[in-house]
């Protein structure tokens, strides 16, 4: 019995699924296992690799669009891109150092399937805003398609947006197309230095509320801020507001933020080159990723940007954190406890609005502690209709979001 | 106009008296309208072409009360049609006769202005200018502007994903919202999203987001809001061909900017725009671009110098920008008069809605220009030219025998047109009943049926809006039908480790 099927192409994707169904195998779905160690460990008995589907298949700069194999290596893709002046606007961030991989691995498919975003989150959307059509075989062992190669597109129902952070749990992407933007001839950054939690809170949803057209927004708390590059030196708590754009506009923008958040504390720039190596660190939570206190559970969460601040006031003294999306994505590093931390956090979730997701743990823990936000009633019954609407027979990564999914 | 809608329940339509009944005492008052005569203003949308009294209109003003309609009407096995404004252009809220019209009219408040989560929470009928008026004064806006904006409702935007002339920069309904409170078919309430960005399981909202009311009723929905750039100006550039002027459009999109409008108009929508609005359009040109620059001063000042620049070099034979806020503002009346201009030259128009890539606009006006030849009807085209969004206006009398019918064979033939170019068949629109029966043009039977298996997952006996969208309706149990070779599929041939 072989443990790895390696399709060379679609029709072999449709092939191993049907054959899979036939015989009740239950498929692990992978890029490149990148980003394998997240989520619940899944019971499975063999592994679909697509890293054999790759390529561009199109990519028209004047157009916007690119469309590759779903196993594309997604550096090939970002470096195609940054060939003509352009990128993904989503930014997505590398989850290989925080789990200790390599960094700079990964797949357009897996990229898309944990629906990845970085800082620009807040301006320009996640994966699943920039993703347009795809051809993809069910758990059914269908080969199906949803979208097209066009940005403006409402024939059907947008099930990119449905396959996007499903974590391949509803079908096996083969041939994908995502929107390509310019990339912004520069950047600078402004700092605040020396804010606690709240008060960053408060000036980043300012900055953020100007018409200054901020791009990042993060809150690097003392505790963490020398894990940043450029910041070693740092004694203080950094405030970080990132402005995109060409030079006389981010100059423009510049001496206004500035001088608007004066009021807050002592205001310093970053140039380009400063500016792009921290929000590189920031999107990839390098403090996390650099081996530093390996052994804690990472957790990411998403909630009301206003009130990140209050999650620092409910958990326990030994967590470590910082603040993306103007204070609305926090990445906390959880002191060792039995379960990981996720009692806290969910409860303070519960409370604050959002979710919460186990980033990194061991895989015991993952078994045991619900990696993804447990659901109310409602919503995860249909969040299982959904799934068995895609994957009847639960063959495709089962139970890696949620057990029974 | 007749189109083919699900055959209506007679065991229903006997049971009327009582149902009404029924409805009135989840709904009291007002709220339940049962006279033809009052239920005249519903019997059709912006696509009033097609028309259909309902069974009976509800006007809920509660969540409490969608459910309670609902569940009812699950229980009794009635149809139920959503309805926000009724602008839908696509037959979305077109009526069943053995249905219930649900109209969300009364959901209008706003519930929450938020700006330190930038966020409004509104009840969906509240307007899509509503929000932004609710905001303005404090510098703020939604960035989704429908031209129909002043009339239809954030519940309908979202129910049909709805874009307007800044989506190119600022996205659709899709990706500006970030919470809804949804009513299944069974009443039972959800809450999906909320101040906060991505779900944390499948993105339900996402699909929720232009299911044309099939999915589920929504009843509250937060949207994100922005603040109003500093500064917009625009051009109006006219050019001797179409050719030049999609040109321009790749050409400035090639050179990294992305405006935050960018529309195009053939010659007969210039004319007819013109003489409606006397906006100052050139009329010796083929094709007129409006680009709008917007941001701060000097970055809106900088890219205006470029675009004019490409515009010029793109052979331009008009070229105005705008110095003040009155000029941008004429420059864009004839646009945003454009459906009303069309609509005083001809007695009827047909609205079209298809995406093509950008590349193929030369094509696609002269395979129109044949077709207006061949249906001998006029055809006028404004286009969302940065993104690749034709709206071409079919003029037709409907009071001359025929006319219709080929107004809308000739639009059928622009939407296949649209997808056989690598297009699609809508792109702000909707599917609704007009282009039904176009789907398999775009979709196998399996892509249509797996949607229609999505589709069960939220409303598992169809009683949702149905007839609308998919051509051919299937019983869930149907689809969810395997057929699975247990024991008898060879192991593939494929590379194994
Ligand atoms: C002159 C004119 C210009 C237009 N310009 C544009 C444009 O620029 N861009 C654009 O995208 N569209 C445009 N439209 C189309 C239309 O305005 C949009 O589709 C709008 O979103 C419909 O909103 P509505 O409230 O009128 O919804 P309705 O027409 O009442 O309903 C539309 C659909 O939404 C469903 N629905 C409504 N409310 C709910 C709810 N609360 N829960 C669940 N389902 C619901 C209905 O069942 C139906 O399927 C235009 C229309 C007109 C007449």
């Amino acid at each position: 019995m072989p443990d790895v099927l390696k399709p060379r192409d679609a029709r072999d994707v449709e092939n191993a699924v049907v054959w899979a169904l036939a015989e009740g195998k239950r498929l692990d779905v992978v890029g490149q296992g990148s980003k394998r160690l997240l989520g619940r460990p899944s019971q499975t008995d063999l592994t679909l690799d697509l890293s054999a589907l790759s390529g561009v298949t199109l990519y028209e700069p004047e157009e916007l669009v690119l469309s590759a194999r779903a196993g594309t290596p997604i550096a090939e893709i970002e470096k195609l891109v940054a060939d003509k002046g352009q990128e993904l606007a989503f930014e997505p961030l590398d989850y290989g150092p925080m789990l200790g991989l390599p960094s700079g691995r990964g797949t357009i498919g897996g990229v898309l399937a944990a629906n990845l975003a970085g800082p620009r989150r807040i301006k320009a959307g996640a994966a699943r805003d920039h993703f347009l059509g795809f051809s993809a075989v069910s758990g059914r062992g269908e080969t199906f398609k949803s979208g097209g190669r066009v940005v403006k597109n409402v024939t059907g129902y947008d099930l990119c947006k449905l396959l996007a952070g499903s974590f391949g749990t509803l079908a096996v992407m083969t041939d994908v197309t995502i929107k390509t933007l310019p990339r912004a001839e520069s950047e600078v950054s402004v700092m605040v230095l020396g804010l606690d939690d709240r008060q960053a809170c408060v000036a980043m949803a300012e900055a953020m509320g100007s018409s200054c057209e901020v791009s990042g927004a993060a809150h690097l708390p003392a505790h963490l801020v020398m894990h940043f590059e450029g910041l070693k030196a740092q004694g203080q708590a950094a405030t970080v507001l990132r402005l995109e754009g060409v030079g006389p506009s981010i100059a423009h923008r510049k001496s206004v933020l500035a001088a608007m958040m004066k009021r807050h504390g002592q205001v310093e720039t970053l140039d380009e080159t400063a500016s792009r190596r921290l929000w590189r660190d920031i999107r990839d939570a390098a403090p996390f990723g650099h081996g530093l206190e390996a052994d804690r559970a990472l957790w990411r969460l998403s909630v009301p940007p206003a009130r990140g601040f209050e999650l620092g006031e409910m958990v326990s003294t030994g967590a470590q954190m910082f603040y993306d999306w103007a204070g609305g994505l926090i990445w906390i590093g959880m002191p060792q406890a039995e379960d990981a931390g996720a009692l806290q956090l969910r409860d303070a979730v519960a409370i604050l609005g959002g979710h919460a997701t186990l980033i990194r743990a061991p895989a015991a823990m993952r078994a045991a502690v619900d990696v993804f936000e447990p659901q109310d009633n409602g919503v995860a019954a249909l969040t299982k209709r959904v799934k068995e609407s895609f994957d009847p027979r639960g063959i495709l990564n089962p139970g890696r979001m949620w057990a029974g999914v | 106009m007749s189109v083919r809608m699900p055959p209506a329940d007679k065991a229903v339509l006997s049971r009327r008296e009582e149902i009404v009944r029924a409805l009135r005492a989840i709904v009291p008052g007002e709220g339940v309208i049962s006279g033809d005569i009052e239920m005249r203003p519903y019997e059709s949308d912006g696509l009033t072409a097609y028309r259909q009294l309902p069974m009976v209109v509800v006007l809920p003003s509660t969540t409490q009360q969608v459910s309670e309609v609902l569940r009812y009407c699950h229980q009794n096995r009635i149809k139920v049609v959503p309805r926000g404004a009724g602008t839908s252009l696509s037959g979305g809220a077109l009526p069943l006769e053995d249905g219930v019209l649900l109209g969300m009219g009364k959901f209008s408040r706003i519930r929450e202005i938020d700006y330190a989560n930038r966020v409004v929470v509104a009840e969906p009928g509240v307007t899509n200018l509503g929000v932004s008026k609710a905001v303005e004064d404090d510098g703020f806006y939604y960035a989704p502007d429908p031209s129909s904006q002043i009339a239809c409702t954030i519940g309908g935007n979202i129910a049909e994903n709805s874009g307007g002339v800044h989506c190119l920069k600022y996205g659709m309904t899709t990706n500006n919202v970030l919470g809804c409170e949804l009513v299944l078919m069974t009443g039972e309430i959800l809450r999906i999203g909320g101040k906060h960005l991505d779900a944390g399981g499948y993105d339900l909202l996402g699909i929720i987001t232009g299911s044309e009311g099939l999915l589920g009723v929504v009843t509250e929905i937060t949207v994100r809001i922005l603040k109003k750039p500093e500064t917009a100006r625009a051009l109006l550039v006219g050019f001797p061909t179409s050719e030049d002027a999609g040109e321009c459009v790749g050409r400035i999109i090639g050179a990294g900017i992305i405006p935050g409008g960018m529309e195009m108009m053939d010659k007969p929508a210039i004319h007819a725009v013109e003489e409606f609005v006397h906006a100052g359009y050139p009329l010796d040109v083929e094709a007129l671009l409006i680009v709008e620059l917007d941001g701060g001063k000097a970055e809106v000042d900088h890219l205006i110098e470029r675009v004019e620049a490409i515009a010029r070099a793109c052979r331009a034979s008009t070229l105005r920008i705008s110095n003040n806020e009155e000029e941008r503002l004429l420059f864009w009346a004839g646009r945003k008069a454009a459906f009303p201009a069309v609509g005083r030259i001809s007695p009827d128009y047909y609205c079209m809605d298809g995406t093509i890539p950008r590349a193929q606009l030369p094509l696609v006006l002269a395979r129109m220009r044949e077709m207006s030849k061949k249906y001998d009807l006029q055809v006028a085209n404004v286009f969302h030219a940065g993104d690749g969004n034709l709206h071409p206006l079919i003029l037709y009398d409907a009071n001359n025998p025929g006319e219709l019918e080929r107004a809308e064979a000739f639009g059928s033939d622009v939407l296949r047109l649209c997808v056989e170019v690598g297009g699609v068949l809508t792109g702000e629109h909707g599917v609704g009943v007009e282009k039904r029966d176009l789907m398999p043009a775009m979709f196998s039977e399996i892509d249509l049926n797996q949607q229609q298996r999505l589709k069960c997952a939220f409303d598992s006996e169809g009683l949702l809006n149905p007839g609308k969208v998919f051509p051919q309706l299937h019983r869930c149990a149907e689809l969810g039908r395997m057929h699975v070779r247990a024991g008898k599929v060879a192991f593939p041939d494929i590379p194994r480790f």
